[in-house]
């Protein structure tokens, strides 16, 4: 037979499990309707079922003369040295975006060759370079 | 020249690190209630040192002694000397020097003004505190010397990241800092305390100061960091759930539950593995920030270095803390005997730790989630601020009730008290949130609950200051005035996160922009030369079309020369109830300028709520003082 106290203090502990649980399930479930994928121009035309529609981020080279700017958006072409994209944004670009400098882009894909951002990344200082897009010329050079 | 003595200087803090705990070992065999006077004498030799070396740095970048490789890569001849200074801990290796200046000094503190405690205590202390100096002096000599010399001498230097350059920057590292590897005084405290078997409550009063210094230096680190984020990356925001904020924070969850439970390890002598646990966690966690950012393996604002041999030996460092720690805590743990009713403050510190700890998980998963994903799937994801957004918010509801009546109940049991006064509270806060919500039109269903519960907790609290005032409990206001600043916090996040506006847009000079009862007329740009940089200035006039009220904002655009770099000034008026918030940019030479407007409500308050909190552990220590 359990005592008293013994009692309590399974209940007690099954609480706590059951509560861990549920946060657990809660934040797992809320991290992955939140999390971005990073994908590359090659990447977005070979994947058959990339999801148009879908929050996510592209990264590449800002090709060179590619920068069109008019009363409302800013557009630009993004490279990989394979494939590429076109990007709109209407915002304020950060200091280190130019032309030929590696970006990343959030936002939404409209159709397979056009992406529109709601937000561009290229806060890194001059000597340093987004991991992602590293890797990418590390491969495409190859 | 300066590299030689420099060096020396770090070498010897080096060996008297050894000496003092050789030296302390042996004390410690010794049943004499004093500790020698050789082991004093050493360790303020070492801090002499340890000071004079960081000198040492600061007047290699003063006179641009480019014979140093860290002065010549971060410093240029004409800047203005101010940044001179501050570039000397505004790059990784001066910051390492840094980080070990803090180490010692609180390593010396600690043994001057701890003299009522236990001797083996204090001198297990000295020895752990003394190995954590070891080993970021061994970091610091191996891979990250501050003092490396180049041949031939350059003729001038590469120049600081301008982005670095700005008076809340150069404050907000030595801030960050002192929250920081202040920390590392009760990691080894609690070791010390383990291994002397201490008493609890003995403990609580040795750390309980630290624990308040390192709290106010991390939260005022914190909120430096944030400002300089809102004005000077020229988003608008102040809080981006960016990997380094999140490696800033995790700590100062960890230590804000610290310090309210060493308070129940304090009164009540319960607790005590908390406690400790906790001790060794805060930090534990301020390294693995400190690996995270320096390692390069987070993407973030900060881009000190993406050096992996950096980020390997701060990971070896760092397990060997965490195993060593964990050891001695199961070795050493004691049978402890919990007695406490349900609705005692006991209850209620550890409800505030359930949060804390709750907060902590969330950050914590968000941020390393990307990294074990992209090693085990190749996945290259990142974590949204909605994931933060939807997990955290819902909690702060029930979070701020339990910290508006947490404080109310008493010791061990609670009498039940009338429930009068908190309904009439709770009635007041209800009406100023419909006035509010009539005012600014709708929000949320969360938002409501948000704004009523930050409303209660801040009238609760001048209704308690005003008591403890009246019946002069001063050991009261620390309490209800971070309680009150946190309140106020939520409350204007709140407000301000609902009804900013903000908008971007391209306009060319002499083009006018009419939105949200606002018009825009770029009048003109001005060039003008500065002396390390050339500035762009934009001439805007703002009218306020409702108020009929017309002020002119001067957003600039900087072009560095050393570094050759651009960066955005954005022009902010602030006032009491709002600040207008306007940046420009030009990515082609193009004719349209890329302009960002917003207005955002009481961002003032957020700061001032922020210095508010911080002011309360601040107060806490000052009172303290005069008990003495």
């Amino acid at each position: 037979m359990l005592t008293k106290k013994a009692k309590s203090r399974i209940i007690f502990l099954f609480f706590i499990f059951i509560i861990s649980a549920v946060t657990a399930i809660f934040i797992i479930k809320s991290l992955n309707k939140n999390i971005l994928y990073f994908s590359t121009p090659t990447e977005i035309k070979q994947n058959e079922d990339i999801s148009i529609g879908k929050s996510m981020r592209v990264g590449g080279m800002v090709k060179k003369n590619s920068i069109v700017i008019d009363k409302r958006n800013i557009q630009f072409v993004v490279t990989d040295f394979k494939n590429e994209i076109l990007i709109s944004y209407a915002g304020t670009v950060p200091n280190l975006f130019a032309e030929g400098k590696g970006v990343v882009a959030e936002g939404k894909l409209k159709d397979k060759n056009f992406f529109i951002a709601n937000r561009i990344l290229a806060k890194h200082d001059e000597k340093y370079m987004p991991p992602e897009i590293k890797e990418i010329l590390e491969n495409n050079a190859k | 020249m300066l590299s030689n003595i420099g060096s020396i200087l770090i070498l010897s803090v080096l060996s008297l690190s050894l000496l003092i705990i050789y030296n302390s070992y042996l004390d410690l065999k010794n049943n004499n209630q004093l500790i020698k006077k050789s082991i004093y004498s050493l360790s303020l030799f070492q801090i002499t040192f340890t000071i004079l070396s960081f000198f040492t740095l600061i007047v290699g970048f003063i006179y641009s002694d480019f014979s140093i490789i860290n002065v010549y890569e971060n410093s240029h001849s004409e800047k203005p000397l101010f940044y001179k200074i501050a570039g000397s801990w505004g790059n990784h290796e001066g910051s390492l020097l840094l980080w070990i200046n803090i180490l010692v000094l609180f390593s010396y503190l600690f043994l001057i003004f701890n003299h009522k405690h236990n001797k083996k205590f204090r001198l297990y202390t000295l020895i752990f505190q003394n190995f954590l100096i070891l080993g970021f002096i061994i970091f610091l000599l191996i891979n990250s010397n501050p003092f490396s010399s180049i041949y031939p001498v350059p003729l001038d230097g590469l120049g600081l990241n301008p982005i670095l350059q700005d008076p809340a920057l150069a404050i907000h590292p030595p801030l960050l800092y002192i929250g920081f590897v202040g920390c590392s005084i009760y990691f080894s405290a609690a070791i010390a305390s383990m291994l002397s078997e201490y008493s609890g409550k003995q403990f609580a009063l040795a750390i309980k100061s630290w624990v308040q210094i390192s709290w106010v230096f991390q939260t005022l680190g914190i909120t430096v960091g944030s400002i300089w984020a809102y004005y000077e990356l020229g988003w608008g925001g102040f809080w981006f759930w960016d990997p380094v904020e999140n490696a800033s924070l995790l700590p100062w969850f960890a230590i804000s539950a610290l310090m309210h439970s060493v308070m129940v390890l304090e009164k009540r002598n319960t607790l005590y593995e908390w406690v400790i646990i906790l001790c060794l966690l805060t930090f534990i966690l301020s390294v693995t920030g400190t690996f995270l950012v320096r390692s390069g393996i987070l993407n973030s604002v900060h881009t000190f270095a993406n050096d992996p041999s950096r980020g390997l030996y701060i990971l070896l460092f760092l397990s060997l803390m965490v195993f060593t720690s964990l050891i001695i805590f199961f070795k050493k743990r004691k049978k402890e005997i919990y007695s406490f009713k349900s609705s005692s403050k006991e209850t209620f510190i550890l409800a505030n730790n359930w949060f804390m700890v709750f907060f902590l998980a969330t950050v914590l998963i968000g941020t390393i989630y990307p990294i074990f994903l992209d090693v085990i799937t190749g996945a290259k994801v990142s974590v949204g601020p909605p994931f933060y957004n939807t997990v955290i918010i819902p909690l702060v509801i029930p979070f701020l009730l339990l910290m508006t009546f947490g404080p109310q109940s008493s010791w061990i049991k609670s009498k039940k008290k009338t429930l009068y006064k908190t309904f009439y509270i709770l009635l007041g806060a209800f009406i100023i949130n419909s006035t509010l919500f009539y005012f600014f039109g709708s929000f949320g269903f969360y938002s409501n609950l948000i704004l009523i519960t930050a409303t209660f907790l801040i009238l609760h609290s001048v209704i308690d200051a005003k008591k403890s005032i009246k019946n002069r409990k001063t050991f009261e206001y620390p309490r209800i005035i971070s309680h009150l600043g946190f309140g106020m916090l939520v409350f204007f996040i709140g407000i301000n996160h609902h009804h900013s506006i903000e908008t971007d847009f391209n306009l060319k000079v002499g083009e006018t922009k009419i939105l949200y009862g606002y018009e825009l007329f770029f009048e003109n740009i001005t060039i003008e030369p500065n002396k390390n940089y050339k500035s762009i200035i934009g001439d805007f006039k703002i009218t306020d079309l409702k108020k009929n009220y017309t002020q002119y904002l001067n957003p600039e655009i900087r072009v560095y020369t050393n570094p050759e770099t651009l960066t955005y000034e954005a022009a902010i008026k602030s006032k009491i109830s709002s600040d207008l918030y306007l940046t420009m940019s030009n990515v082609t030479r193009s004719d349209f300028y890329n302009i960002k407007f917003q207005n955002k409500p009481f961002m003032i308050w957020i700061w001032i709520s922020a210095f508010t909190i911080a002011l309360g552990g601040f107060v806490q220590l000052i009172l303290k003082k005069n008990e003495k």
